[in-house]
C-alpha cells in the first residue's frame, strides 16, 4: 500500500473523475483543482492511495471531481471525519478541502483541534471572503463594511486572518497561495511532504459574489508590488523592479514592507526564516502586502503516528489479550 | 432461620438467616459512599449472592458539605434468591450525616435498621440539613432500630498510628463503616482488603490506614452489644445457574460487547467520543483496550466524536461513538450523513433525564422517540435496547452485527441505571456467537458500482486504498447504483424507500416477538424495554402468584419491531407500557398497530419499584391491594 508509482507514470488527468464540474464559469476553484491534480501527479501516490474529504460549500464539491477516494461530508466537519479516516486507514494520503465559511465559521472548532493535534492531513482552505453557495452573505473573512445581502449597510464583523488562526492553533505548516498562481502545485507538494497538519490558505476569486476582491495581489501588471513569495533562507525582496523588501522595523521589532533606497539597502532586509513563529505571525498579515509561500514550518510528531506508536508500545508491553481473558479479568467465581 | 459461626474469641455467634437484604449507604458526595456501596456489592457477589446495585448521586462532584443536595447514595440488594432490582425500599440505611438522614429516611422500611454517624450530627450540620432539633434526641427515630455510633472519632483512633493528616484520616470513616456492616452481615473483609492494597499501591500509608479502619469497624461490631432488635445476620449463597461469574455494570458490558462484536466482524474499532455523564466510562474502558485492536479518540466535541467514527467507517474500521441525550442531539446531522453514505456506525446512547442538560446523573428512557425518529429528512435506522447490565454485552454485539451487515448506523439505548448498576453476570460461552466477518469489495469488476444494492438494499463496503475502486461518498442524494449526485425525483423516491426497506428488513434477522413471562394470551400484558426489565419481571411474577392473568413482553429491538409482535399484543385485553418517560413506546405501538396501548409514566430520575407496578396491576385488574407485600422487612419481629 505504501508503494508509490514512479512520478513519471502519473498524469494530472489520472486524478480527474468522470463527473461534470458544476462550478460557475471563471471560478477560481477550477485553477485550484487543476493545481491539486498536478501536485498529486508530481507527488506520485496512486489515486487509490488518496482520499479527499470536504465539508459543505462551493469548494467542498471538490471530491466529486477527483478520481481518488472522496467524502463530501457535512458543514464544517471535514477535519473531524478526516481525523477518523486517518486513524483508521493510516496509509492513505488524506486531503481536506474547505472554505472560509466551512473551515473557520461552522467548522472553526474542528479546524482548531485538527491543527493543534497535528493530524497528518493536508488542509486546503479556499478563502473567497464570501458565502458563495448560499448566495453572497458575508463570511468570517469578509472585510468590515462589505455590503452583502445579509449586511445591506455593511458588515460590522471583524474578520479572522486564516493564517494567524492556524498559527494560533499550533499548526506546524502554514502556507498561502492564490488560485491562479503558478506556484500553487509546488505549495501543495510541500504541504504533502510535511508530517502532521499542513494548512494552506488559497485566496480564491468568486466571480459571482465577490469578483475582484484579490485584484490587488493577483493583477498581472501591478500585483507583484503587493505580494511576496517567501522562500526559506532567501532575502525577502519583491516588486516589479525588485525594489521593495521586508525588514525588521528597528523600533517595533516587527516586520514591515519597505522600499529600497533612501538609506535602506538589501543588507537591511531579512531572510525568510520559516521556523520563526513571530516572523510568520507578522508575515501572515502585513499592511500593504500579502505574503505567499510557506510562511511557517516546524517538524513535530504527527498525532496519528503517535497514536499508532502508543498502540504498538502497549501491544509490546501487554501482548495480545483474548476476549476470554478480558472477560475473566478481575474477580470471578464459579457456581457449581 | 438461624445459623452460627465463630467469633474471634471462639464464642459462637448466632446469625439470623435472611433471604434478601437491601442496604442504602448515604452521605456527602465526598464521603466515599459510591466506593463503600460498590465494595459491599462486589464482596457480596464474590460470596455467591445474587445482587443488584443502584448508585444515586448528584451531578455536582463535591456539592457544599452537609447540604441535602450534596447527598450521594448507593443501594445494594443482595440475596440468596433470584433478584432483578436494587430493591424498592432499604432494610438498612447508613446515614453518615444529618443531610443523608433527611433525604433518605422516608424510604427506609418501617422498623428498618438505621446506622448513624453521631459525630456528624453537629448543630451546624443539623441546621444545613434543615433540622430544628437533633433527631437523635427527640424520639423521632423510635420507629427504627437505631445503631448510633461515633464513627468519625473511632476511625481517627484506629488510623492514628499511620500518621495521616486529620483530613485524610477522617476520610477513612466510610471504610470503618464498611467493616461494621461486613461483620453485621457476615461478609468476608479480605476482597476489600486486597482491593485497598491495590488501589493505594503507591500510597502505602493510606492503604494501611484504610485497612486498619476496615478492621476496626469489624472488631467494633464483633465486640459491641448491639442495640435491641439488631443481631448479626447471614444471607446464604444464591442458587444461580452453573458457570463462571463476574460482577458487571452496563457500561463495562457494552464496551466489552463492542469489542466482541468487532472481533466477530473481523474489524478494528475506532471509538470516537466526548466525555459526558453517564457514558464516559465507555471511553475509559475502551481506552484501556488498545492491545485489542481498539483505537480511542477523545474528540473536541460530540460532533467531532461521531464524525471521527464515520470517517473511520469510511476508512474500513468499525466506527463507534458513545454519548448521552444532549450529545446525541449534537450528533444527529452526522448520523444522517452515515445513513446517506450507507456506512456502518454504532452509537451507544446512555440515556439520562432531559430535556436539555436535565438530570445528568439520573436515569430516564426519554430518548426513544428521538432515537427512532429524530433526524432531518426520512432517515430511518435500527434502534436496540439492553434490558440488564449484562445484556448490554449481547446487545452491543447485535448493534455491531446489524451495523456491519446492513451498512447502517445503529443506536443502542442503555441508560444511567444500567450503566452504573452492577449484577453478577455469567460469563457467556463466546463460541456460541456466530461470527459475521465483513468482506470488503476488492474485485475490480467491469460493472463496479459503489452504491449498487443487493436484495436487502445493502451496498458493498469498499476500503479506501483498494486499487481501481475509487468512489465518492457524501451527504447529497446519490443515484442508485453509480452513486453520483442525483436530483432526479424518481431516484430520490426510490432511494428513500430503499433506505426504509433496508431498516425494516433487519426484522428478518432478529428473534421474533415472544413472551418473557406468563401466557401468550390473557388479561394484561406489560410491554417493557430497557432497564425496566427487572421491576416488570418481579412485579409480573408477584401478580401471577396472586392469581392474575398477566404477562410480560420485553423489547430489545425497538426499530424495527420484532416479527409477530402485533399478533401477540392482540391476545391481551390490556396492553400497558411502563416507561421512565412521558409515554413513548406506547405511542410507537399505537402508531404501528392501532392498538390501545396505555402508558405508566415515571419521570422521577429513578427506576421503577416493584411495588408501583404491582399496585398498578391490581388496580387495572380490579383486585384489592393487599396490606403487606410479599417482601418482608428484614428481621421484622
Amino acid at each position: 500500500m505504501n508503494a508509490t508509482i514512479p512520478a513519471s507514470a502519473l498524469k494530472k488527468k489520472d486524478f480527474a473523475s468522470d463527473q461534470d464540474i458544476r462550478w460557475c464559469p471563471g471560478c477560481g476553484d477550477y485553477a485550484i483543482l487543476s493545481g491539486v491534480q498536478k501536485a498529486m501527479a508530481d507527488i506520485g501516490a496512486a489515486p487509490h492511495q488518496v482520499a479527499v474529504v470536504s465539508g459543505i460549500g462551493c469548494s467542498s464539491r471538490f471530491p466529486y471531481y477527483m478520481g481518488t477516494y472522496g467524502f463530501h461530508s457535512i458543514h464544517g466537519r471535514a477535519p473531524a471525519i478526516a481525523t477518523g479516516l486517518k486513524l483508521a486507514n493510516p496509509d492513505l494520503h488524506v486531503w481536506v478541502i474547505t472554505g472560509d465559511g466551512d473551515g473557520l465559521s461552522i467548522g472553526g472548532n474542528h479546524m482548531l483541534h485538527a491543527l493543534r493535534r497535528n493530524v497528518d492531513l493536508n488542509i486546503i482552505l479556499f478563502n473567497n471572503k464570501i458565502y458563495g453557495l448560499t448566495k453572497g452573505q458575508y463570511s468570517p473573512t469578509t472585510e468590515v463594511g462589505h455590503v452583502t445581502p445579509s449586511s445591506p449597510y455593511g458588515s460590522v464583523d471583524l474578520p479572522v486572518i486564516p493564517a494567524r488562526f492556524a498559527l494560533g492553533a499550533g499548526a506546524g505548516f502554514v502556507a498561502r497561495g492564490y488560485d491562479v498562481a503558478k506556484e500553487l502545485p509546488e505549495l501543495f507538494v510541500e504541504a504533502h511532504a510535511h508530517q502532521g497538519a499542513s494548512f494552506v490558505e488559497v485566496l480564491q476569486n468568486c466571480v459571482v459574489f465577490n469578483d475582484g476582491t484579490f485584484d490587488e495581489v493577483n493583477n498581472k501588471k501591478t500585483g507583484s508590488d503587493h505580494r511576496i513569495w517567501v522562500k526559506n533562507g532567501e532575502p525577502m525582496i519583491f516588486g516589479q523592479n525588485s525594489d521593495k523588501g521586508i525588514r525588521v522595523n528597528p523600533t517595533s521589532g516587527h516586520l514591515e514592507a519597505v522600499e529600497l533606497g533612501n538609506g535602506i539597502t538589501e543588507a537591511d532586509l531579512c531572510l525568510h526564516e520559516e521556523t520563526n513563529v513571530e516572523r510568520a505571525w507578522d508575515l501572515s498579515h502585513m499592511k500593504t502586502l500579502t505574503a505567499f509561500g510557506v510562511l511557517y514550518r516546524v517538524e513535530a510528531v504527527a498525532y496519528d503516528a503517535a497514536v499508532r506508536q502508543q498502540v504498538a508500545d502497549i501491544h509490546k508491553k501487554k501482548g495480545n489479550l483474548s476476549m476470554e481473558e478480558l472477560l475473566r479479568q478481575g474477580h470471578t467465581w464459579q457456581v457449581d | 432461620m438461624t445459623a452460627t459461626n465463630t467469633k474471634g474469641d471462639g464464642q459462637s455467634v448466632v446469625r439470623e438467616e435472611l433471604s434478601s437484604v437491601v442496604i442504602r449507604f448515604a452521605g456527602d458526595s465526598g464521603d466515599g459512599m459510591q466506593l463503600t456501596g460498590s465494595q459491599f456489592g462486589a464482596t457480596s457477589a464474590l460470596m455467591g449472592n445474587d445482587l443488584a446495585t443502584f448508585p444515586d448521586y448528584p451531578a455536582e462532584i463535591r456539592a457544599p458539605a452537609g447540604t441535602t443536595y450534596g447527598v450521594s447514595g448507593f443501594q445494594v440488594h443482595f440475596a440468596s434468591k433470584d433478584i432483578r432490582t436494587p430493591g424498592d425500599a432499604p432494610d438498612v440505611l447508613v446515614a453518615m450525616n444529618p443531610a443523608a438522614l433527611m433525604v433518605n429516611l422516608a424510604q427506609l422500611k418501617p422498623h428498618g435498621v438505621l446506622v448513624i454517624n453521631t459525630d456528624a450530627f453537629t448543630p451546624a450540620n443539623l441546621k444545613k440539613a434543615g433540622y430544628d432539633h437533633n433527631p437523635l434526641e427527640d424520639h423521632s427515630l423510635d420507629a427504627y432500630r437505631l445503631l448510633a455510633v461515633d464513627i468519625t472519632k473511632r476511625t481517627l483512633e484506629a488510623v492514628r498510628p499511620h500518621g495521616l493528616s486529620s483530613k485524610d484520616a477522617g476520610r477513612c470513616k466510610n471504610v470503618w463503616t464498611l467493616g461494621l456492616l461486613y461483620w453485621l452481615f457476615d461478609r468476608d473483609p479480605m476482597p476489600t482488603t486486597q482491593w485497598l492494597e491495590t488501589k493505594f499501591r503507591k500510597m502505602p500509608d493510606v492503604a494501611a490506614a484504610n485497612i486498619a479502619a476496615l478492621r476496626a469497624g469489624h472488631i467494633f461490631a464483633e465486640n459491641t452489644a448491639m442495640p435491641n432488635g439488631i443481631h448479626p445476620y447471614q444471607v446464604p449463597k444464591a442458587e444461580l445457574p452453573k458457570g463462571l461469574y463476574r460482577s458487571i455494570d452496563g457500561n463495562t458490558a457494552a464496551a466489552y460487547g463492542i469489542v466482541m462484536g468487532a472481533r466477530l466482524a473481523n474489524l478494528p474499532i475506532m471509538y470516537g467520543s466526548y466525555p459526558i455523564t453517564p457514558a464516559s466510562s465507555l471511553l475509559h474502558h475502551l481506552a484501556k483496550l488498545k492491545h485489542m485492536d481498539v483505537t480511542t479518540f477523545q474528540a473536541e466535541d460530540e460532533i467531532a466524536a461521531v464524525c471521527s467514527a464515520i470517517g473511520a467507517s469510511f476508512g474500513g474500521a468499525l466506527g463507534v461513538t458513545g454519548t448521552s441525550g444532549p450529545g446525541l442531539a449534537l450528533k444527529t446531522e452526522a448520523v444522517g450523513l452515515a445513513i446517506g453514505a450507507e456506512l456502518p456506525l454504532v452509537i451507544v446512547n446512555v440515556q439520562r433525564g432531559g430535556p436539555s442538560t436535565g438530570l445528568p446523573t439520573k436515569t430516564e428512557q426519554s430518548d426513544l422517540l428521538f432515537a427512532i425518529y429524530g433526524r432531518n429528512g426520512d432517515a430511518p435506522l435500527p434502534v436496540l435496547a439492553a434490558a440488564t447490565p449484562g445484556d448490554c454485552f449481547h446487545m452491543a454485539v447485535e448493534a455491531v452485527r446489524i451495523a456491519t451487515q446492513f451498512m447502517t448506523p445503529v443506536i443502542l439505548l442503555t441508560d444511567g441505571f444500567l450503566a452504573n448498576s452492577a449484577e453478577p453476570w455469567q460469563i457467556p460461552d463466546l463460541d456460541s456467537y456466530e461470527p459475521f466477518p465483513v468482506t470488503f469489495q476488492e474485485e475490480d469488476t467491469e460493472d463496479f458500482q459503489p452504491f449498487k444494492h443487493d436484495a436487502n438494499g445493502v451496498r458493498r463496503w469498499v476500503k479506501p486504498g483498494t486499487p481501481n475502486l475509487m468512489y465518492r461518498a457524501g451527504g447529497l442524494e446519490k443515484a442508485d447504483g453509480p452513486g453520483n449526485i442525483s436530483y432526479d425525483p424518481d431516484n430520490h423516491q426510490a432511494m428513500t424507500k430503499l433506505r426504509a426497506n433496508k431498516v425494516a428488513g433487519v426484522a428478518n434477522t432478529i428473534p421474533a416477538a415472544s413472551i418473557e413471562q406468563g401466557d401468550t394470551t390473557g388479561d394484561l400484558v406489560y410491554v417493557g424495554w430497557g432497564s425496566t426489565h427487572g421491576a416488570i419481571t418481579q412485579a409480573v411474577a408477584q401478580l401471577r402468584e396472586e392469581g392474575h392473568s398477566v404477562s410480560h413482553i420485553h423489547l430489545r429491538y425497538l426499530n424495527p419491531l420484532p416479527r409477530g409482535l402485533e399478533k401477540l399484543l392482540r391476545g391481551f385485553k390490556h396492553v400497558v407500557v411502563p416507561e421512565m418517560n412521558n409515554g413513548m413506546l406506547d405511542k410507537v405501538l399505537r402508531s404501528e398497530f392501532l392498538i390501545d396501548a396505555k402508558g405508566i409514566d415515571k419521570v422521577k430520575g429513578l427506576p421503577f419499584q416493584i411495588r408501583e407496578l404491582v399496585e398498578d396491576g391490581r388496580q387495572r385488574l380490579g383486585a384489592k391491594p393487599e396490606k403487606n407485600s410479599n417482601v418482608v422487612a428484614m428481621g421484622a419481629e
